[in-house]
């Protein structure tokens, strides 16, 4: 059956609209998004991520922040965050409005915030789930996710984000899953530094290819793992190769830079035309 | 409201340095304030960022309703690549973005500060200031005569313009900085415009600070994604509440009160 209109997705427990998740730190607050995405708004995405918020304010420096690369976009690590509160009083409310999944993205330096992160955060009305990007370090990935896990309300799963990196993806996204994590979000930027040194995440077209490879294999070794795809995803073909690959659902984030009406298209595209069904083959 | 489209490059000439690129964009130029940016971007995944250009003009062209016009310097990745399309090309669009220029409510002295390609805005604001019956004066600078907004046009709606090069093969020999303070003086200023390289705009608010007038800064800090999304264009302030910040360049700029600007950290 080839259908139209969205077909809902399940994640980790919850219910999303489509596939097309927007990925952390690449959809500003939520409202920025806005004029570029039909008349319903966010609603048309399966979720929104928002940039990984910290405890207490985050400056940052006066550097460029987000720079070209060929097929691909460096940000610098530690980019400026409001802190807990004022994320709390201006942009959740208006994220939960909006009428799609919100799934607040944390970071912290210890454990100890990632815990008081998730407690704070865990009952605020509007949110749906937690993401937590997690080191490629197994046991410490493991232990993320637990200290996240333990203080969050029935009912809020923690995504555990990965970076795509072949050699430790799969015993990471086992030992999350062990631990509690809702889902894994195989497809964070690549670690890479920008000209001057900095330590910096590289994403886009460029990584793409890697992340792909990750997904596959991380569905090959662990085949009920609940996966989420991204890095690179530029247009509905993209989408769909991690989808084929085994991902429930995807998440897109620099093509929005690139192309602000990136996520209303993909949403589109992928709900207009599903997946062919196999054709039987005449004997 | 911003609009996404696909621009159409009606025109493209070569003055002095620059190109001026007329683009058909729907729905941007009825939207147009002075001090709104253009984002243009390659049309393809090799080039990711966002390239904002100040919208220099709007002008009616016939069969085609209304055009922006931008300065191009083709230098740099994106600018070679913009200078370099055909009339004819095609390309993605994204605007009128950012905080406009704010305009005076009283019919008072303003004089406009600009440098190099970053003077394209000042134009249509001295066009705007002059409907509104403000006087202006306008100074434009530049290290050559070549790339140098040509101020002809300006004296249109200009009370007096002056001219600076660096090298002085027209006009004043010097900085656009060291006629500032001579300027505000002779034309009384209660506003000043400005709009170019950092050290420039720095003066500018310090000069217009100095003489008890306001400032508005046309901040060209790189702009990855030109729509907010990023927060890849951090500018350093002070808020209303007295508190230091950074804000995003191309949302809550790129025009802002240039005695709000931590102008130290931005160099
Ligand atoms: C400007 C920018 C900011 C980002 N900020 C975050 C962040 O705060 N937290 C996070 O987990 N990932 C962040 N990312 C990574 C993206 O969420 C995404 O996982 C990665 O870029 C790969 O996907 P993409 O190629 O579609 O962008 C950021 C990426 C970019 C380009």
């Amino acid at each position: 059956m080839i259908g139209s209109g969205p077909a809902p997705v399940e994640l980790a427990g919850m219910s999303l609209a489509g596939p097309v998740l927007v990925a952390a730190g690449c959809g500003g607050t939520g409202p920025e998004l806005a004029p570029y995405l039909p008349d319903e708004g966010l609603a048309v995405l399966g979720g929104f991520v928002t940039r990984s918020i910290t405890l207490n304010p985050r400056a940052g420096d006066h550097r460029p922040l987000v720079v070209e690369t060929p097929s691909g976009l460096l940000h610098a690590a530690g980019l400026p965050s409001p802190g807990l509160e004022p994320f709390l009083a201006t942009e959740l409310p208006w994220l939960a409005r909006s009428g799609t999944r919100v799934v607040v993205s944390i970071t912290g330096s210890t454990l100890g915030e990632h815990a008081e992160l998730a407690r704070r955060l865990g009952r605020a009305p509007g949110l749906s789930a937690i993401e937590v990007p997690v080191s490629g370090e197994p046991f410490h990935a493991a232990s993320l996710v637990s200290a996240v896990a333990r203080d969050l309300p029935r009912g809020v799963p923690v995504l555990a984000k990965i970076r795509p990196d072949l050699l430790r993806v799969v015993e990471t996204a086992r030992a999350v899953l062990d631990a509690g994590a809702g889902a894994v979000v195989v497809g964070d930027a690549l670690p890479a530094a920008l000209p001057d040194g900095r330590p910096a995440g590289l994403s886009g077209p460029a990584i793409r290819p890697v992340a792909l490879r990750c997904v596959t294999e991380v569905r090959a070794a662990l085949p009920d793992a609940p996966v989420v795809g991204g890095g690179g995803i530029m247009t509905a073909d993209d989408a769909r190769s991690f989808l084929a690959a085994g991902a429930v659902a995807v998440q897109v984030g620099t093509a929005l830079l690139h192309d602000p009406t990136t996520a209303a298209h993909l949403a589109a595209e992928l709900a207009s035309t599903r997946p062919a069904p196999q054709e039987d083959t005449a004997p | 409201m911003t609009v996404h489209v696909t621009g159409e490059v009606l025109d493209s000439r070569r003055v002095g340095a620059y190109r001026h690129l007329t683009i058909v964009a729907p729905g941007v130029p009825e939207r147009f304030r002075p001090g709104t940016v253009l984002a243009v971007t390659p049309a393809d995944s090799a080039h990711l960022a966002r390239r904002p250009y100040w919208i220099h003009r709007v002008r009616t062209v016939g069969g085609y309703g209304a055009a922006v016009q931008l300065v191009v310097d083709p230098t740099g990745a994106g600018g070679s690549w913009l200078a370099g399309l055909p009339v004819g090309a095609r390309l993605p669009v994204t605007g009128p973005l950012g905080r406009p220029f704010a305009l005076p409510k009283e019919p008072v002295s303003c004089v406009l500060v600009g440098e190099e390609w970053a003077a394209a805005p000042l134009f249509p604001l001295a066009e705007r200031l002059r409907e509104r019956g403000c006087s202006v004066t306008l100074v434009v600078a530049a290290r050559d005569e070549a790339h140098l907004l040509s101020a002809l046009e300006a004296r249109r709606s200009a009370r007096a313009v002056s001219v600076v090069t660096e090298d002085g093969s027209v006009g004043i020999r010097g900085r656009a900085a060291d006629v500032l303070a001579d300027t505000l003086v002779r034309a009384g200023a209660e506003v000043v415009y400005a709009a170019g390289r950092v050290d420039t705009l720095h003066a500018a608010a310090a000069a217009a600070e100095q003489h008890g007038a306001w400032s508005q800064t046309a901040v060209a800090v790189p702009q990855p994604c030109s729509t907010g999304l990023c927060r890849g264009c951090p500018l350093p302030v002070v808020g209303e509440d007295g508190v230091a910040r950074d804000v995003r360049a191309c949302t809550e700029g790129p025009v802002v009160r240039g005695d709000r600007v931590r102008w130290g950290e931005l160099s």
